[in-house]
């Protein structure tokens, strides 16, 4: 199962659960099952059936260029920051992982 | 682990293919454009910080003779409220299309009301003059502190700010997110030192030699092409079409030579005008030209703001808790590297326990850009100060202090992942050894002057992302190179250098060239320190693939099968006949005759990019009677993977270096009450220039990167991040007074040395 790190601003969906261990091989099974478990986090997550503007999604060690179908390891590190590269522009009705 | 292993072509420094060109000024770029029938625009730019627009009337403009064609924003098509990923970074195409020219509301002085195209400047510039734009002009908000404060004026109306998460309107905040790890209140209480500090930076601009330029032509077929000066040409198609709401295979994007970019010319400025201004005139060229006041009041600088730092550390040394609040003034508009600071703030360091707000925020000023490393040198000012002033209250040594707590292999990054190979500890412990480090420093400079010596440490985390390469085998053994990236810093030569090395021919023998969008496959920016790694593992690909085909045609002439022939050192052998053997050169010689042309195309999408860090020592040398500063030496000592081309590297390093000196010692936007740039010159804005310092010492560290076929990290970015950190902790070496303001100038340094001298 992947170590899904919980980003701050979702930590108020997992009851303020930082990290949970998640099964899923691919990205978007991981964040489907997370959603399972966590309602209300996929939505913060996932916009167009693609990782939201403003969030990149680290599968081990570096932002994943495959995205949703991004194969997940066992055990690996599963991390979703906002505003991942310099000189970002974003805010259009919110940003990152705001709704 | 330093890298051992040898190459041919890598590590040498052939001649630039580029350098006659440019050394001889027959290189092309933006302002030598001319085509026949072209026109010359011009641009009507706000002289407000902040109005709403009542009404523009362009009647006079219209009835100029010589002026052919004249837009606002209502000839701008209305552009979506989508974003669209640049490369290196994302842009929201509505903010994009007001940043471009003005719709209703103009949010900082520069920003462009309207545009015109006629037959010479001089009468482009007059027409401009002929517009009449009524104002309401409104209060302004300058800075992060001004724009977050009770009953601030709000810029962007209509945005809807992101405060942790929770939607939050009426706001200048476009974003506030966190990064949390361990636990902060446990780590700041197992501290038995603790220091806290705010940090200020001015807004600085990269000062790009060369003004951004666009010449556009928009023919009667709908098909656009336009000339620019520009980092990314396929960011620009992708810009323009957003904005014009036209199919990127409509747009053919011709990237000149570049006078610098340093992040700067990723975003687009005039090329949607001059197309407009084109199509508006029948299709005529039109070239629009900035100069200089234009690039400083409306081209995107790097943030201004502030960052606190507050760290403890244990009676051993060790670092138990760093906590961080960045709040960046993102300009006119969203989108400051706020997020990029984030990731850079502790990354020199383990620290198990970190917390780290990031604001960006709009402010009355020019919308910032991408510049070196964004945000990085920021947070470097203020926690590598910091860590200078822990280490002389707990009695430590400054280089031993850092190696204790250096990240390494397997260390957590304060936002989350985990550290692949990098080089930290190796740069720190060559920093250590260093000729400078460990020479005596003289503290009396003659003449009152007094010295003193400062060191600091950065990173940057680069990126790898898309880029393609073609290329194709002349019968003389030759290989022409053909590229997407446009080459800022001699990234032509180390990418056909990549391609030599695998062919087993001399880099002089590889003709690369830099191609418009139309002619070679998507490549992202000249940005992240990104070219030399992704575009030259694109080489590579290309090259492994133009050797698999050549094999082929060696199997043909021996009539072997291809698994029956090795390539070695540039040539082609039987694995069983040592009589069967041909070199590069006489197998390019014979592809006439058994089939014909051969050519390959390499293209990757990389995720890994592997991470840079560097450490600068400065000696600086102050006159307490004038406050003036004088670099007296300085050394930069950085992680480059491998060097393909060391000139290039040293370049790199010097360059940056350079940069950061100025940032630290001189260049800022001079702001006034109402939000004007009131030092928009080179004469007024200082930076450094040869006859200001002395040569800057480089010291290569070569750790490769894991996962690049020749072990290259990027280079170009991480050099700007130490130097404001270094001096700031040299000047206090030599006065015994810690600045923490940016930029360190004689003003500050006279006031602070009468502050503490009374």
């Amino acid at each position: 199962m992947a170590r899904v790190f919980i980003p701050f601003a979702l930590r108020k969906l997992t009851d303020g659960v930082t990290e949970v261990r998640v099964s899923g091989g691919t990205l978007r099974e991981v964040i489907d099952n997370l959603e399972e478990m966590y309602p209300g986090t996929k939505e913060r997550i996932v916009e167009n059936d693609a990782i939201k503007s403003g969030l990149a999604a680290v599968v081990g060690e570096q932002p994943t260029r495959e995205g949703l179908r991004t194969k997940v390891g066992e055990d690996i590190e599963v991390h979703f920051i906002p505003h991942i590269a310099g000189g970002r522009a974003v805010a259009r009705c919110g940003s990152g992982l705001g709704r | 682990m330093v890298s051992t292993q040898e190459y041919k072509v890598i590590g040498t420094r052939p001649i630039r293919h580029d350098g006659l060109d440019k050394v001889t000024g027959r290189a092309v770029y933006g302002a030598d454009i001319k085509l026949p029938g072209m026109l010359y625009g011009d641009v009507l730019r706000s002289p407000h910080a902040h109005a709403r627009i009542k009404s523009v009337d362009t009647s006079g403009a219209e009835a100029m003779d010589g002026v052919i064609a004249v837009m606002t924003s209502a000839d701008m098509p209305e552009a979506g409220d989508k974003i669209v990923d640049l490369g290196e970074g994302e842009i929201n195409l509505k903010y994009a299309s007001n940043h471009i020219i003005a719709s209703g509301k103009v949010n900082f002085k520069g920003h462009p009301v309207a545009a015109v195209a006629a037959t010479s400047t001089n009468i482009a510039r007059e027409a401009v003059r002929a517009i009449k734009v009524e104002y309401e002009v409104l209060p302004s908000a300058i800075t992060v502190d001004e724009a977050l404060a009770d009953g601030a004026p709000i810029i962007c109306e209509e945005m809807v700010g992101d405060d942790l998460g929770e939607e939050v309107k009426n706001t200048n905040m476009a974003s506030h997110f966190r990064h949390e790890f361990g636990d902060l209140e446990k780590g700041f209480s197992e501290a038995t030192t603790i220091v806290e500090h705010r940090y200020d930076l001015a807004m600085v601009h990269q000062g790009y030699i060369e003004p951004q330029n666009a010449t556009a032509v928009w023919n009667e077929e709908g098909r656009i092409k336009v000339w620019v000066s520009t980092q990314g040409s396929f960011s620009t198609r992708t810009q323009i079409a957003g904005v014009l709401q036209i199919d990127e295979s409509r747009i053919n994007v011709v990237p000149l030579e570049i006078g610098g970019g340093f992040g700067g010319k990723i975003p687009i400025y005039l090329e949607p005008l001059a197309a407009i201004l084109s199509k508006k005139s029948g299709g005529k060229p039109v070239r629009i030209l900035m100069d200089r006041t234009d690039v400083f009041d409306a081209t995107g600088p790097t943030p201004g703001g502030w960052v606190n730092v507050k760290m403890g550390v244990n009676d051993e040394g060790i670092i138990t808790a760093a906590e961080s609040d960045i709040r960046f003034d993102a300009g006119g508009f969203p989108g400051s590297p706020v997020g990029a600071a984030a990731m850079c703030v502790f990354s020199c360091y383990d620290i198990a326990n970190t917390r780290i707000d990031g604001y960006d925020i709009i402010v009355n000023k020019p919308k910032t850009a991408a510049y070196r490393a964004p945000g990085s040198t920021h947070v470097a000012f203020a926690t590598e100060s910091v860590v200078d002033e822990i280490c002389e209250k707990i009695g430590m040594d400054v280089v031993e202090f850092r190696l204790k707590n250096a990240s390494k292999e397997g260390s957590r990054r304060a936002d989350g992942p985990i550290f692949p190979l990098i080089g930290n500890v190796e740069t720190l412990e060559a920093s250590q050894a260093s000729p400078h480090w460990q020479s005596e420093l003289v503290r009396d400079g003659g003449n009152g002057k007094l010295r003193g010596r400062g060191i600091a440490n950065g990173y940057w985390f680069n990126i790898g992302f898309k880029s393609s390469v073609n290329l194709s085998v002349n019968t003389d053994g030759t290989v022409m190179l053909v590229e997407g990236s446009t080459d800022i810093g001699g990234t032509r030569v180390s990418i056909a250098m990549q391609a030599a090395e695998v062919l087993g021919i001399p880099a002089e023998d590889v003709r690369p060239t830099v191609v418009d969008t139309d002619s070679v496959g998507y490549t992202d920016v000249t940005g992240g320190s990104r070219t030399c790694y992704a575009t030259g593992y694109a080489a590579y690909n290309a090259a492994k693939s133009l050797i698999t085909k050549l094999t082929t045609r060696a199997a043909s002439i021996w009539d072997l099968s291809e698994d029956q022939i090795e390539f070695s050192e540039g040539k082609f052998a039987s694995k069983s006949d040592p009589e069967l053997s041909m070199t590069f050169k006489e197998l390019a010689s014979q592809l006439n005759d058994t089939g014909g042309p051969v050519n390959s195309t390499g293209a990757v999408d990389l995720e890994n990019a592997g991470g840079s860090f560097a450490t600068h020592i400065v000696d600086l040398e102050i006159d307490p009677e004038t406050g003036k500063t004088d670099v007296v030496r300085y050394t930069t000592v950085q992680d480059v993977g491998t060097a393909i081309h060391p000139s290039y590297v040293e370049g790199q390093m010097q360059g940056g270096a350079v940069q950061g000196i100025g940032w630290a010692l001189n260049e800022e936007y001079f702001m006034s009450d109402e939000g004007a740039m009131e030092n928009a010159s080179f004469l007024d804005y200082r930076m450094p220039t040869s006859l200001d310092l002395p040569e800057i010492e480089t010291i290569l560290v070569e750790v490769p990167n894991p996962v690049h076929p020749y072990g290259v990290r990027g280079v170009g970015e991480t050099p700007i991040v130490p130097p404001v950190a270094a001096i700031a902790n040299a000047i206090y070496d030599a006065l015994g007074i810690r600045l923490r303001s940016a930029p360190m100038n004689p003003g500050r340094i006279l006031v602070a040395l009468k502050e503490k001298n009374g």
